[in-house]
């Protein structure tokens, strides 16, 4: 038998694996309320406001380093778990019939995968631009913090449009599982609660991925 | 009926296996599964060949050794019966059915159908049990238990031990009867005692087995002939983080 990863128990890894991901869901919330203020339709004056706020208060400097820790460690964990879990079964079924089960919790690690490869073409396109390692865009007129430009610059372009669409479906199938799973993780289970637990985790699934579809789509279509 | 059997056969852990197929004719509807495989066996005997190896004992549901990976799902296609309480009438005359042996690291193959189960048996032994005095039974009305939670200890208590969720499990994971037996002795006051450390030490012992993690699929409840609830594991994770996190270190 191989050694474990880590020294950490399975279900402790469990517990940072749901921490983190509640932690990154929270995150989502707050830049979801942030991005959305460009589809009012005064030319990003609002959205400007809020980033100039974001951008400029110490607290969220402090929090930009503990969300980078939150994805690291969510990230990793989830690569490990994943190689456990792959050598506990050596050997493969023949015949293996998906039962009534939690379908998207079957792909957590492959829509995980796929929401890490948009989180790095995200990274470029924005964050990158703020920190200087990327050229900042014409339309942005030298200012790197000019972001409702970029998007809209970005937006325009179906193929990227496309890449975060498609990108929203599958983090609201990896939030869909996600929701609920942290609460059974964190042993957070009662006959009463529970079944608000999963139509509230579902709910937000639909929220944030569609929330986030609707910007592509506005400057896409209605812009 | 006619049934064509794809049955996996292996000499040992060591060498590699493969699946055999049989054709049986005049298989009586009214047979168990296990029924049918002795049926096979005394066919495979006159023929001067190697008959199909598999575990079975009570062959009444009680004794958890009779599990089969049949048609890809762990005791067949009935939902909460075990493998030898599984009838030939759920199959159709002429199909053909897909016997494998449970498929995890933590449960080897030792011939053909039969794994060794005996990590399970292991974390019994590092906590599954209460440490009591012998003598003489307590008066049973001094020690009161909650109706509710007498009858919740006692659905956790039911897992006979068979492998279907680590079976069942897409990551090999012996979460549910872990869960099970974690429950089964802290909802209850003789077992509240040594809670803590019993959860600790079978959640170190099932990480040592190489079984997989908790994906909280559920599979494992939905595949567990006894109906054994995910709540167990919920219940098991809260268990482990107030022994970690409010009782002293475990030695």
């Amino acid at each position: 038998m191989k050694k474990p990863i880590l020294s950490l128990s399975s279900l402790s890894q469990k517990y940072v694996m749901a921490l983190a991901g509640i932690f990154l869901m929270l995150f989502l919330v707050s830049h979801l309320a942030t991005n959305i203020l460009m589809l009012r339709g005064d030319d990003g004056e609002a959205f400007r406001g809020a980033v100039r706020f974001l951008t400029e208060n110490p607290f969220i400097k402090i929090m930009e380093y503990v969300l980078f820790a939150g994805f690291l460690i969510h990230i990793m964990l989830g690569v490990i778990l994943q190689i456990q879990n792959t050598r506990a079964r050596p050997v493969k079924y023949h015949t293996r019939l998906k039962t009534e089960t939690s379908t998207f919790s079957r792909y957590m690690f492959h829509t995980g995968v796929i929401i890490f490869i948009f989180l790095v073409i995200h990274l470029v396109n924005f964050f990158f631009v703020r920190l200087g390692w990327v050229p900042i865009p014409e339309v942005a007129e030298g200012d790197r913090y000019e972001f409702y430009e970029m998007a809209r610059e970005l937006f325009q372009n179906p193929w990227y449009s496309a890449i975060y669409l498609i990108s929203f479906v599958f983090l609201g199938f990896h939030l869909k599982h996600a929701f609920q799973s942290a609460f059974q993780s964190l042993g957070l289970n009662h006959n009463k609660y529970t079944p608000a637990i999963k139509t509230i985790g579902t709910i937000y699934a639909l929220v944030i991925s569609i929330g986030f579809a609707s910007i592509p789509v506005y400057f896409l279509f209605f812009h | 009926m006619e049934i064509r059997l794809k049955i996996w056969r292996q000499k040992n852990a060591h060498t590699k296996g493969k699946f055999e197929t049989h054709h049986l004719k005049e298989v009586s509807p009214e047979m168990s599964f296990l029924e049918m495989l002795d049926y096979l066996n005394t066919q495979l005997i006159e023929q001067g060949k190697e008959p199909v190896t598999f575990e079975h004992d009570c062959r009444e549901g009680i004794c958890g050794s009779c599990g089969l990976y049949i048609n890809g799902r762990p005791h067949g296609p009935m939902q909460h019966t075990t493998t030898c309480e599984l009838h030939m009438r759920e199959f159709k005359d002429g199909d053909t059915i897909v016997v494998e042996p449970w498929r995890a690291s933590a449960f080897p193959i030792i011939k053909d159908l039969v794994v060794d189960r005996s990590s399970f048996e292991r974390i019994i032994h590092a906590g599954g049990f209460v440490n009591i005095n012998a003598g003489c039974a307590p008066e049973s009305n001094s020690t009161p238990v909650n109706k509710i939670i007498s009858d919740r200890a006692f659905d956790a208590a039911v897992c006979i031990g068979c492998g279907a969720c680590v079976a069942a499990c897409k990551n090999s994971s012996a979460m549910l009867f872990a869960a099970a037996k974690v429950s089964q002795y802290a909802l209850l006051p003789q077992g509240k005692v040594e809670a803590a450390e019993r959860v600790q030490k079978m959640v170190k012992k099932m990480d040592e087995e190489g079984f997989g993690f908790c994906s909280n699929t559920y599979g494992c409840e939905f595949d567990c002939p006894k109906g054994i609830s995910v709540d167990f594991i919920a219940q098991m994770n809260r268990e482990f983080f107030s022994a970690k996190v409010c009782k002293p270190k475990a030695e």
